[in-house]
């Protein structure tokens, strides 16, 4: 029944608070940053009002096409490990009982909150000459010599799966445990094997949440800062990193909030994306 | 596949997630200035230390002090915003939905420099402050999704049930909406408060080199050496992030929290 | 004195007319079951009663007070909603003193009221359990001891009895009424369970398409209904089309004499003939309309025997130790008991 209330529970100035702060310090702020991407480059290290499109220009640079294509790379390689890895694992997670998902859940939301720096710390230790698996390898008479597998293109992708993992899992855990289990049951009864269930039944029912996740989850790995400069080689530097070093380092903000520009569009149009594949499925 | 074959899949993963802090823990050990595994001459005292170097004491004060006042504001502003949104359908209450979303699904350094051109331009660059309202903003998608979540279980019929029986609409939501959505304000605020302690970009834009926090002075600290007192943190956040999610988890329904319907407490 | 009149009271949602200009006088003291299936409006006229909804039109008398424009929280109502909804973060006792504690009376009044309360629903000292820890039956009992516990100028109940299971449903229909005598409060109860409206009413209106059918006590409804749909609400009944003329009622080509008792609304034309299946007798062939026995549905405590004439079933009952020589295919007269018809329009 459509039954509209006499009254909502909650007055209607109660909006404005949180439309005052949000707006105050959300939109306002980009804002500005938008007014800066077309600003002058002070060489002070600020910047003085203005209308250029010269920080726009400089995408165009062969530099800037070798970072984009690093950075989305890296990233979709880590979002493809890290979603293959995570739906069967979410899959699995689903089915358990009560307390074995809750401790599973703490375990991964508290990898997910790891500061990316103690993450980076913990793989550079891990991947290092001296307490890692060089090591390990070594006493094990795999290599002759301990070596330290960092700084390395393999450690940063390693590190971005360590960080997107959680992330996917978390992504995929609402539509994969709202997967009604009688589906697969029905489909066992009906003599479909379990990989047969798992490809034949699960996978096409949440296609449209396991695209979503990829895209969130690249979107999620694309904006990784830490993890490029301490697992990877200068070569490696997503954008992230360059936003930061043009606007800290190289006192080029103008610059720096047309990168952030750039990367917030090509964000919002993938989680936009994302969500349209979430959609598909949702609304049966 | 069999069950104990999925199990294996699930446990392998989780080793492999805990396999660097397991490292760390076991380096933070070393009782020598040098980072070895496995660690010589094991010993607590660099546990010790930490507590004693002041380099290491501000930073954590501050972390401590903005993850507190951060999580609070991220809950005093989603929870008027999650009210509002909860029975309205129009604009105004998709605009503030798609505002209190977007900090936390954009890349951090979008919002970092964004933030930190603000308080540049506005004067508040390299204040506490700063970074507080900063990290309050950036986290108020976190205590949103749950109390939106605790909101969506409330059985509309219990408010209809308090205002036949004599309760206005703030004797409603004093004595019906509020006690039922305290755990989940609480769960909003434990999920802010473990991601503002561990957040590094924004603090670091906004007022990294004033305000140093926890991990800005472990990535500093990185640059100089590796010594075991950076285990010694990692180890303690890593601690204190599992032992928050684990009393929600113990007092809460974390699959619920996480969006899991089918899963039921009792 | 709360007697509750509503006075042509109309309510739209969108396009939707879910009660069209419904006028009521409840008498104090009075219980009154809103009678009819899902989308007949009378949840809706419940909750306008209650003030959840605004109506669209019309007006809303308790007491002879207007309360059409007065706040749900200060009608002073007692209500159960159909999912009970109790407060799960409240224990027992403080569920019943809702209605108190929000009305600041002190927390020893309170506690001694709902003891009180309890006492009345049969659940002496279960104050400090937590809701959860309940039965289906307990929680329906105190949810019927919040709804009072203000002693209520009206008390409302949407399908207040729903979920129980049949044997216990029946049980809470007699308490429930038990305590509403005791009381003497005026009562709306919501069903579509015409049995328990039956059981519990002073009074029962029949509603459908957002109109009052009819509105009257119990065995008036089941003895003289106003029209078909009513026939056939309440109680089981066989519904015939028939025309009416020369003090003969004609059934699928068969002359009935219209005999004393007979209710028959108009004197002459076409219409629908009811009989109730315990007032069908079973003759020979040519004893009366000629039909064939389908099925045969033995329940011991009487004898189902359902039949048909062309398109048209025709149920009878016959009571124990009657119709053992009946079989299925076989063809029988039908006639029906004098004083039984009921013709409606």
């Amino acid at each position: 029944m459509s039954a509209t209330s006499v009254q909502t529970a909650t007055p209607r100035w109660l909006g404005l608070w949180p439309a005052a702060m949000l707006t105050l310090f959300f939109l306002v702020p980009f804002g500005i940053m938008l007014a800066v991407s077309v600003a002058h480059r002070d060489v002070s290290g600020f910047y003085e009002w203005s209308f250029e499109w010269d920080s726009y220009a400089r995408f165009l640079s062969a530099f800037f096409g070798k970072v984009m294509a690093v950075s989305i790379s890296v990233s979709l390689t880590a979002a493809a490990i890290c979603v293959a890895l995570a739906f069967p694992f979410t899959v699995f997670l689903s089915n358990m009982g009560h307390r074995a998902q809750t401790r599973i859940l703490v375990v991964l939301l508290s990898a997910l909150a790891l500061s990316e720096v103690i993450i980076g710390f913990s793989l550079s230790t891990l991947l290092s000459q001296t307490a890692g698996i060089g090591n390990l390898f070594h006493w094990l008479g795999l290599i002759d010599e301990p070596r330290a597998y960092t700084p390395s293109l393999f450690a940063l992708i390693t590190g971005l799966c360590y960080i997107g993992f959680p992330f996917a899992v978390l992504v995929l855990y609402p539509p994969v445990s709202r997967l009604d289990p009688e589906i697969v049951e029905a489909a066992r009864v009906m003599g479909a094997s379990g990989p047969r269930a798992f490809f034949g039944v699960i996978v096409p029912n949440l296609r449209g949440a396991i695209v979503g996740a990829f895209i969130l989850v690249f979107v999620f790995t694309l904006g990784s800062y830490l993890l490029p400069q301490l697992l990877g080689r200068s070569e490696h530097w997503t954008l992230s990193v360059h936003i930061t070093d043009q606007a800290v380092y190289q006192s080029n903000l103008p610059f720096g909030a047309a990168m952030s520009v750039f990367l917030m569009l090509v964000a919002l149009a993938l989680v936009g994306l994302a969500s349209l594949a979430g959609r598909e499925r949702g609304a049966a | 596949m069999t069950r104990a074959l999925k199990t294996t899949y699930v446990l392998v993963i989780l080793a492999l997630l805990l396999a660097p802090l397991v490292i760390v823990a076991a380096v933070s050990l070393n009782g020598p200035q040098s980072l070895r595994f496995p660690p010589v001459d094991p010993s607590l005292r660099w546990y010790g230390e930490l507590f004693r170097q002041s380099e290491w004491l501000v930073p954590l004060r501050h972390s401590l002090v903005i993850a507190a006042c951060a999580a609070a504001l991220a809950v005093a502003i989603a929870l008027p915003l999650a009210l509002y949104v909860w029975e309205r359908r129009g604009i105004a209450a998709k605009a503030l939905t798609g505002m209190g979303l977007a900090p936390f699904a954009l890349p951090p350094v979008i919002s970092a420099l964004g933030f930190m051109i603000f308080w540049m331009t506005l004067g508040g660059y390299g204040r506490i402050y700063a970074t507080i309202i900063s990290h309050g903003i950036f986290l108020v998608t976190l205590p949103l999704v749950t109390i939106s979540l605790g909101l969506k279980g409330i059985d509309r019929s219990l408010i209809e049930a308090a205002r036949v029986m004599g309760a206005g609409r703030w004797g409603v939501f004093r004595t019906v909406i509020l006690p039922l959505l305290i755990p989940y304000m609480v769960s909003g605020y434990a999920f802010a408060f473990v991601l503002s302690l561990n957040e590094y970009i924004i603090a670091y834009m906004v007022a990294g080199f004033t305000v140093e926090t926890l991990p800005i002075k472990i990535f500093n600290a990185l640059r100089y050496g590796y010594t075991p007192i950076l285990a010694v943190v990692s180890v303690i956040f890593a601690a204190l992030s599992a032992l928050i999610f684990g009393l929600i988890g113990r007092f809460g329904n974390l699959p619920r929290l996480l969006g899991a319907e089918r899963s039921q407490h009792d | 004195m709360t007697e509750l009149r509503i006075d042509s009271l109309s309510k739209d949602f969108g396009t939707f007319r879910a009660l069209d200009s419904v006028s009521l006088d409840i008498p104090n003291g009075k219980f009154v079951c809103l009678l009819g299936p899902s989308g007949c409006g009378k949840t809706t006229l419940l909750r306008l009663i209650a003030g959840l909804e605004t109506p669209t039109d019309g007006r809303i008398y308790v007491g002879g007070a207007d309360q059409t424009e007065v706040p749900t929280h200060k009608r002073g109502m007692g209500m159960v909603f159909q999912s009970l909804a109790l407060f799960p973060h409240l224990d027992v006792a403080d569920n019943i003193a809702y209605p108190l504690a929000i009305r600041g009376v002190d927390k020893a009044t309170r506690r001694a009221r709902a003891e009180e309360l309890l006492e009345l629903v049969q659940l002496p000292g279960l104050g400090s359990r937590r809701i959860h820890q309940l039965s289906g039956g307990q929680r329906q009992r105190v949810a019927i001891a919040r709804g009072l516990s203000i002693d209520p100028q009206v008390f409302l109940l949407d399908e207040p009895l729903s979920a129980l299971d049949a044997s216990l449903r029946e049980h809470m229909q007699i308490e429930l009424r038990q305590i509403q005598q005791r009381l003497g409060v005026t009562t709306v109860v919501v069903t579509h369970d015409q049995k328990e409206a039956l059981t519990m009413a002073d009074l029962v209106i029949v509603m459908k398409d957002g109109v009052i059918q009819q509105a009257g006590a119990p065995m008036e409804l089941y003895h003289t209904p106003a029209n078909a749909f009513v026939a056939g609400f309440i109680g089981t009944t066989n519904l015939m089309p028939c025309t009416v003329a020369d003090g003969v009622v004609s059934v699928l080509g068969h002359a009935f004499p219209i005999t004393e008792g007979d209710r028959i609304a108009i004197s002459s034309g076409e219409a629908q003939l009811s009989v109730r299946p315990e007032h069908v007798l079973l003759g020979a062939p040519d004893e009366g309309l000629p039909a064939e026995i389908s099925f045969l549905r033995d329940l011991g405590e009487s004898l189902h025997v359902l039949m048909r004439v062309g398109d048209q079933e025709i149920t009878a009952h016959l009571p124990p130790g009657h119709g053992h020589d009946l079989a299925t295919g076989q063809t029988v007269g039908i006639r029906f008991r004098d004083g039984e018809k009921v013709v409606v329009q």
